[in-house]
């Protein structure tokens, strides 16, 4: 099931956590392999462990059996050529925009070089926030704020793009024009993605592929492949051969938030 | 025409709202009642002394020794208060990073806390001597608990995604402490600092309670036992207005240097 060109595998993962009232099996027998630059969204109800599988493809937790490879490695700690985009946009109040993008470089080597700024500009320009470089967050909108959390994740141009529920905290008009922005930008540079969320209309406007979780102990239950081409816009989400998949993927949900 | 007739007297709305009017007024009727009332009932000035009388108080000893006993007072405080900051956050940071510091050692500080340092101060004086050390440490020993509680709950605030982003690029250890955990617990920090500048000041003066031959506090009761009321509470007037330049120095240099740590209005 490994080949050459996969991105991110997961090998029969299964991951553990010791909790107050005893280990806590969040994942079990976990295969999943993702293509370079596939999109693939990951749905699932909370508690399901969708987010650890993030964790261990950014190398920041080790999983309790099995092993999670990137480009063929076995990841064994954090890899540069990853990026993260958490579900806060979580910036430094005290940093402006230009500086949050470019903190990755500052927290590794101390400093921000010319070059590093010439790097952050150019990628808050790609998010549409030239202009805003001198800013600081607290002067943003969330949507505003949630760019720059990008923005500072393509810092380091990663090949692979790790996002958290990054468009839950916002508003619904705000969320959806995120999507679309989120598009052109992989479209420009392609990248493989892992895309976590809650949100059916967002993992099928977004991904190649939708990946569907159950909890307890948290497994992948379904695996569909998004039907439909690219570029999307506005339209494609009321395109007919889709409204099926909503609603077998929404089934799925509701049949797992209530066994 | 009816834009300005909104407020019946604008200017008595305007000067409302000028800030700081508003407790001034109320603590200039304050000061003016209790004025009237040691006059009107004859209050003896050993009791309460009136205003007018506190404010001769001051007269009564000349200015260059009010100085070297303000000078005196500020000095422990400040040194007490310095060594507190330089203690406490080495404290802090071990307390925030390590949980086998935190259970090891965070019972042993709240013993310390518990213990009224006021009743620890003549041993202290008797085991180090009757120099600035000792009143040093009685103000350090006030003053540096509840900065270490608010700097470590301030490094524990940190978003864990910022931790988790340190993490991710793999940066040094202690980039994690300067560049994420200790700005973030800035607006932390720096209640804490507010708390503890005041506390300095009371420390400093339990001190010179027990043994000084000048300061503030030293003066207070040097005078009390005198019975020269008037200039004890010209004494006591000293020491509030001393509290609260400190204390909003500390709330001017967080303004100053650091605003994005303030609650946005």
């Amino acid at each position: 099931m490994e080949s050459a060109q996969d991105a991110i595998t997961f090998a029969d993962i299964g991951q553990t956590f010791a909790t107050r009232t005893g280990p806590l099996t969040a994942l079990s027998g976990v295969d999943l392999a993702i293509k370079r630059h596939e999109f693939v969204a990951v749905l699932g109800p909370s508690g399901c462990g969708k987010s650890t599988l993030l964790r261990l493809t950014a190398g920041l937790v080790k999983p309790t059996d099995g092993t999670v490879s990137v480009f063929g490695v076995p990841v064994t700690r954090p890899r540069d050529d990853v990026g993260i985009v958490f579900q806060q946009a979580t910036l430094l109040p005290w940093a402006n925009v230009e500086d949050n993008v470019a903190f990755p470089a500052k927290h590794m080597r101390g400093r921000i070089s010319q070059q590093d700024r010439d790097v952050a500009k150019d990628v808050i320009a790609k998010v549409g926030l030239a202009g805003f470089e001198k800013r600081l967050p607290r002067e943003l909108s969330g949507g505003m704020q949630q760019r720059v959390g990008i923005a500072r994740a393509l810092f380091r141009n990663p090949d692979i793009l790790l996002m958290d529920e990054p468009f839950s905290a916002l508003d619904a008009l705000t969320r959806d024009q995120m999507g679309y922005e989120l598009l052109d930008l992989w479209q420009s540079s392609p990248k493989t993605v892992l895309f976590i969320t809650h949100s059916i209309p967002e993992a099928l406007l977004l991904a190649d592929r939708v990946v569907v979780m159950g909890a307890r102990p948290g497994k992948i239950i379904a695996d569909y492949k998004v039907p439909l081409g690219r570029p999307r816009d506005e339209r494609t989400l009321r395109a007919t051969e889709i409204q099926d998949l909503a609603s077998e993927l929404r089934d799925l949900l509701i049949a797992k938030e209530t066994s | 025409m009816s834009l300005t007739t909104q407020t019946k007297d604008p200017l008595l709305a305007r000067l409302m709202r000028a800030p700081g009017l508003l407790p001034a007024l109320t603590f200039a009727i304050l000061l003016i009642v209790w004025e009237a009332s040691t006059w009107l009932f004859a209050i003896p000035t050993y009791i309460l002394p009136g205003p007018s009388r506190i404010i001769g108080g001051f007269d009564a000893v000349p200015f260059a020794r009010w100085v070297e006993h303000i000078w005196a007072t500020l000095r422990v405080a400040m040194f007490g208060y310095v060594v507190a900051i330089l203690v406490s956050l080495p404290i802090a940071v071990g307390l925030a990073k390590s949980e086998f510091m935190s259970r090891a050692f965070y019972p042993l500080l709240v013993v310390i806390q518990s213990v009224p340092v006021v009743a620890v101060a003549p041993i202290i004086i008797v085991v180090l001597g009757t120099d600035d050390a000792p009143r040093v440490l009685i103000t350090f020993l006030i003053a540096f608990f509840p900065l270490v509680v608010s700097m470590t709950a301030g490094l524990r605030a940190t978003p864990p995604e910022l931790i988790e982003l340190s993490r991710s690029l793999r940066a040094p250890a202690y980039r994690e402490i300067t560049q994420i955990r200790l700005p973030f617990a800035t607006p932390f920090i720096f209640s804490g600092l507010q708390i503890s500048i005041t506390l300095a000041v009371i420390g400093a003066v339990v001190a010179e309670f027990v043994a000084a031959d000048a300061g503030i506090g030293y003066f207070i009761q040097f005078s009390t036992s005198m019975f020269r009321l008037p200039e004890a509470w010209a004494g006591l007037t000293l020491l509030v207005a001393m509290s609260l330049v400190l204390f909003q120095s500390v709330g001017l240099v967080q303004k100053l240097f650091m605003p994005w740590s303030l609650p946005q209005k």
